[in-house]
């Protein structure tokens, strides 16, 4: 029914139709299905945008996000150590508009409801979907950092984890700070967003005061048994580039935060002052989609078909990015929030459309890490549907690490940069 | 960003003799933009990063083939196309070589 009103609306034979690529004299005419994507970043822009394309934008898709620009994670510790500008790493939304039709609502969904096939707005209504795809990131598990809910502590004590206003907060703290002050680092147990992304931080940080304030301190307090992605790589810029400055302690899980005496506590070591406090709390799928039921592994992460997306608890509702439950080896990256965009973007075109449903997603991870202001490292893997497992994979003999730190890798991750932002948003 | 009509006849005549998947489905379309985070949407890529559309298949299937054996040195493409069959680097360089420049 459905898909006989969605090929009647683009105006298309069944030939084409058959094979999903729908091609004609496809106009936005209110009819068609609707999909309504929640939240813009690596994953909700780039399903919004390929639905559309891959409709042959005969599909209504309506992104919900409340930022008017979007502001990438990735490339935000250059901020911090000095070397880019907020500018350099936000993208605006537009292009998804003009080039694509999706509709943008500038707003926050309050509330879900899976029977109606209905979400709420925070500024009031209600938009109707065929299909739902949340991608709403991570929250933070505040309760786990007693004295962060202390008055003013989460304005003095930053994460600054969600690149934004806390990416300039961190950078003027930095600034501020005398030559011969620490700056100390508290990164979480994983699974947490980006796992390379705090030893990356540490080296910007490094970089900064070897620089500007050589007497300074990067202490890394680390709550896991060693560093969790590049070990070797980033053990080696902390030797050989930030001897005296960087220091690495692992097994340090935080207890409690005092934000007065900008001191932490932890389960089995002593206290630790520093001038700078960075603590990059634990997190759990982002709060709509908690609140919906849908994050049913440990009641942090959502558990979904790796073939669709679609939630394991919830019908005609799709969540990706990090939110998800990850398969094995599969990291939190925006790369790769990136590819279940568009690997749900393909199944969710199909079910709207009766087309073939891909039977072996196939697609990979890119995470590069600057170890100082040019030169860069990378982690890459490919991952592919296991039929059996039904769950992703990493193709054996694939992927791998840097020999070593280069130059050449650093012009790669800008271009990278560059390339997967016009990929998700223009 | 709409691909005209010759153009996917033109893919689809290319990827029939590829493999199984035909250009243009919804398959072909989803395993090649698994490349599209560095080369671009539709291998169409932002400077600093190398364009795949409309180059000619059998030199980006020999230089995907060469990374894929160790032959040609790379950085990263010798760990990546590793994770790809012999048969998929020949789908995705009927694909790219059929997308407009």
């Amino acid at each position: 029914m459905l898909r006989r009103q969605f090929i009647h609306s683009v105006g298309v034979g069944s030939a084409l139709g058959a094979t999903g690529l729908l091609s004609g004299c496809a106009t936005p005419s209110g009819k068609g299905p609707k999909v309504v994507v929640v939240g813009g970043g690596y994953g909700g822009a780039t399903a919004a945008k390929y639905i559309r394309m891959w409709s042959d934008y005969g599909i209504q898709v309506t992104l919900v996000e409340p930022s008017a620009s979007f502001i990438s994670c990735p490339i935000s510790n250059l901020v911090l150590g000095g070397t880019k500008a907020m500018s350099d790493i936000t993208t605006p939304y537009d292009n998804l508009s003009k080039r694509h039709g999706v509709t943008l609502v500038r707003d926050m969904v309050t509330s879900i409801d899976a029977d109606k096939r209905m979400v709420k707005l925070a500024a009031g209504g209600e938009l109707p979907y065929d299909r739902l795809i949340l991608s709403p990131g991570v929250d933070f598990m505040w309760e786990a950092l007693p004295g962060m809910d202390a008055a003013g502590a989460k304005d003095k004590v930053l994460h600054a984890w969600k690149a934004g206003a806390q990416t300039v907060a961190l950078r003027k703290q930095l600034e501020a700070m005398p030559d011969g002050g620490v700056y100390a680092l508290s990164i979480p147990l994983a699974p947490y967003r980006c796992p390379p992304g705090p030893y990356e931080r540490a080296c910007q940080i490094a970089n900064y005061f070897s620089k500007a304030k050589p007497k300074s301190k990067v202490l890394i307090l680390d709550a896991n048994d060693d560093v969790t992605s590049k070990g070797p790589l980033f053990k080696k810029a902390w030797a050989d580039r930030y001897a005296g400055i960087v220091e690495y302690r692992s097994k340090h899980t935080v207890s409690e935060v005092d934000a007065s005496t900008n001191t932490l506590k932890f389960e089995f070591n002593d206290n630790v002052r520093a001038n700078v406090l960075n603590v990059i709390p634990p997190m759990r799928a982002g709060e709509i989609a908690v609140k919906t039921g849908l994050a049913t592994a440990n009641k942090r992460w959502c558990e979904v078909d790796f073939l669709t997306f679609e939630s394991k608890a919830a019908k005609n509702i799709h969540v990706l990015g990090d939110s998800i439950q990850i398969a094995p080896a599969m990291p939190k990256s925006g790369h790769m929030a990136n590819q279940h965009g568009k690997t749900c973007a393909a199944a969710v075109v199909a079910l709207l459309t009766g087309a073939e449903l891909n039977s072996m997603p196939v697609y990979n991870n890119t995470c590069y890490s600057f170890v100082s202001d040019e030169d860069a490292v990378h982690v890459a893997s490919v991952h592919r549907y296991d039929a059996e497992k039904k769950t992703m994979v990493t193709v054996a003999g694939s992927g791998g690490v840097s020999g070593a730190a280069s130059e050449l890798e650093g012009r790669y991750a800008l271009a990278w940069a560059q390339n997967i932002w016009a990929d998700t948003l223009a | 960003m709409k691909i005209p009509v010759q153009i996917a006849l033109v893919a689809a005549m290319a990827a029939a003799s590829a493999g199984a998947m035909a250009a243009g489905s919804l398959q072909m379309n989803s395993l090649a933009s698994s490349c599209a985070n560095c080369h671009g949407t539709n291998g169409v890529a932002q400077p600093g990063m190398e364009s795949l559309a409309g180059k000619p298949k059998d030199d980006l299937l020999k230089k995907m083939m060469d990374f894929k054996s160790g032959k040609k040195p790379a950085t990263i493409m010798h760990q990546l196309s590793k994770g790809y069959t012999d048969e998929q680097l020949e789908q995705l360089a009927a694909h790219f070589a059929a997308m407009p420049k």
